[in-house]
């Protein structure tokens, strides 16, 4: 089975926030959260990279491994997933979070952070809730997965810069790019989310 | 002296500039490749040379929220490892061996009598609003010992029997107890030092104390102020202790208001350890006031002591109440015999 990775090649990402838009729209995320952002380093200066990063699905995923009452796992095809009806807003997976994906709707309001909301891969909820249902969506945004449908954050990447899908194909694009332009700064967060980088 | 200094600039001045140009005229020459064609990377910001840097990468972000502009903290997963092998071995191997060393100590030395018995005449020693304070801070202290302990350990100890909607609805009360009970454990805690820390000032008795091995070794008999050495030390840790999870905590519930990501960490890291220590500390605390020392209870329970406890462990106290009393109250007995 498919082992589903983000990839983003920050020599193609323009800062445009269309994976942002994208995301907030299709998942119908409320106001203060933003499942997926996009991080320029270097700002200004030769060599400045710009980043979209959101929950990389990790390996070991180090916010399942803390959460005080388990309710984040790692579905057969790695997607980390949670269940809101069992989350108590602790923020202990925002400490582990290598990537900051973790958000909560009530930040900072006296310890009280609310259910903990974050990328799903577009693959519904970790919930009781039926695949696909109403209820699903309403609680955890898009099941495009199920759709046979990809991120929408990836999808509508207007430089294909974010790459979602299967780990090895994402990667093996990225490496033909890499060798047929050149250069290719690095498949950023795979090191810290997945162990090991892209080799090219 | 100066001569040496305006000879050190001189070499190190051409030297520190030899080296700036040292590390610029390479990248200038990286801008192209070794067979004269443009390398649009040679200039790029590479993660893994950030990393080697920096404990976590930063930008600039376009969302109104700074807060996210952190890419990359691969201290999460350092973190991780604290959380899950450090602290549940720390935790375990501290609290259940305090836990193993006071069943010992119960074994061999069993309960510590008062050797001349009771003598039936009873001395004030808390106050009312002593022991108030005391229990403020005491009850929230096993609020607080007993949620926090349900976040580390909850999942392995109760969750496989409660199961996980009982356990996520218990773990979501518990966190607010956490939070709002400790606004009464910082309350009490106030209480205690401000009534207390004049008591527990070291004085030279307490090191013979410490040195004859407290009340523990029967043949001996150290005498102690109002407080001895092993309470003193129980004092001084509360305070300690108390101020380290006091403040970690409320970083910790106003996330981002004084702390980064990294802040967090550390916070929630020292809030877990003292809180491991605290609670073994404290078990030991109860142990010598309740099951391990005839006597020991009644003081914080309804405020007196018996005389003859009184002279065994705070002989000089004892000593100073006398005398404070005397001079009050000129009948000559200083401590009423209780109404039979």
């Amino acid at each position: 089975m498919a082992r589903m990775k983000f990839l983003c090649d920050a020599d193609r990402c323009i800062d445009c926030n269309a994976c942002v838009t994208a995301c907030k729209n299709e998942n119908e995320v409320p106001w203060g959260i933003n499942r997926r952002r996009v991080v320029t380093i270097n700002d200004g200066k030769p060599g400045e990279r710009s980043v979209s990063i959101a929950c990389m699905h990790c390996t070991d995923a180090p916010c399942a491994a803390v959460c005080p009452v388990t309710c984040i796992f790692s579905t057969d095809e790695g997607v980390v997933l949670h269940s809101k009806d069992l989350c108590i807003g602790c923020g202990y997976c925002f400490y582990a979070c290598p990537f900051g994906a973790p958000q909560y709707p009530r930040v900072g309001n006296f310890g009280s952070r609310g259910k903990m909301d974050k990328c799903t891969f577009c693959a519904g909820g970790g919930g009781p809730e039926t695949p696909g249902s109403i209820a699903e969506y309403e609680k955890y945004g898009a099941n495009r997965l199920l759709e046979g449908k990809l991120p929408l954050c990836a999808e509508m990447c207007s430089t294909k810069s974010l790459l979602a899908g299967d780990g090895e194909i994402i990667a093996q694009i990225y490496r033909e790019r890499v060798s047929k332009r050149g250069y290719g700064s690095g498949a950023w967060g795979w090191t810290t989310a997945y162990y090991e980088g892209v080799a090219v | 002296m100066s001569k040496l200094l305006a000879r050190i600039r001189f070499v190190a001045g051409p030297l520190a500039l030899l080296m700036m140009v040292a590390v610029m005229a390479p990248s200038d020459a990286q801008q192209r490749n070794p067979d004269g064609t443009p390398n649009p990377t040679a200039s790029a910001v590479d993660e893994q040379e950030l990393l080697r840097q920096l404990p976590r990468i930063e930008g600039r972000i376009d969302i109104p929220n700074p807060r996210e502009a952190v890419l990359i903290q691969p201290a999460g997963r350092t973190w991780d490892y604290f959380h899950e092998v450090i602290l549940h071995w720390l935790g375990a191997i501290v609290i259940l061996g305090m836990v193993a060393v006071l069943a010992i100590a119960y074994l061999l030395m069993g309960r510590i009598r008062m050797s001349a018995g009771r003598s039936g005449v009873e001395v004030p020693r808390f106050n009312g609003f002593e022991r108030f304070s005391h229990w403020l801070n005491a009850v929230s202290f096993v609020v607080l010992g007993l949620t926090g302990l349900n976040i580390t350990f909850g999942k392995i100890v109760l969750l496989p029997i409660i199961g996980p909607d009982r356990f996520s609805d218990l773990s979501q009360a518990a966190k607010y107890v956490h939070n709002f009970v400790s606004f009464s454990f910082v309350a009490g805690l106030v209480l205690i030092v401000a009534l207390w820390i004049k008591d527990n000032i070291p004085r030279q008795v307490d090191i013979t104390w410490l040195k004859e091995g407290g009340g523990f070794i029967k043949s001996k008999h150290p005498t102690a102020g109002r407080f001895n050495a092993g309470e003193k030390l129980v004092f001084w840790f509360a305070l300690g202790a108390g101020a380290v999870v006091i403040v970690s905590g409320y970083l910790l519930m106003f996330p981002f208001y004084l702390t980064n990501i990294a802040g967090m960490q550390v916070a929630q890291v020292l809030h877990a350890v003292t809180a491991v220590f605290f609670i073994a500390v404290i078990l030991a605390h109860i142990y010598i006031g309740t099951l391990g020392m005839e006597g020991a209870f009644e003081a914080m329970g309804k405020g007196t002591v018996d005389l003859n406890w009184a002279k065994e462990h705070h002989g000089l106290w004892l000593e100073e109440e006398t005398t404070r009393r005397a001079g009050n109250d000129t009948r000559g007995e200083p401590w009423a015999t209780p109404a039979e």
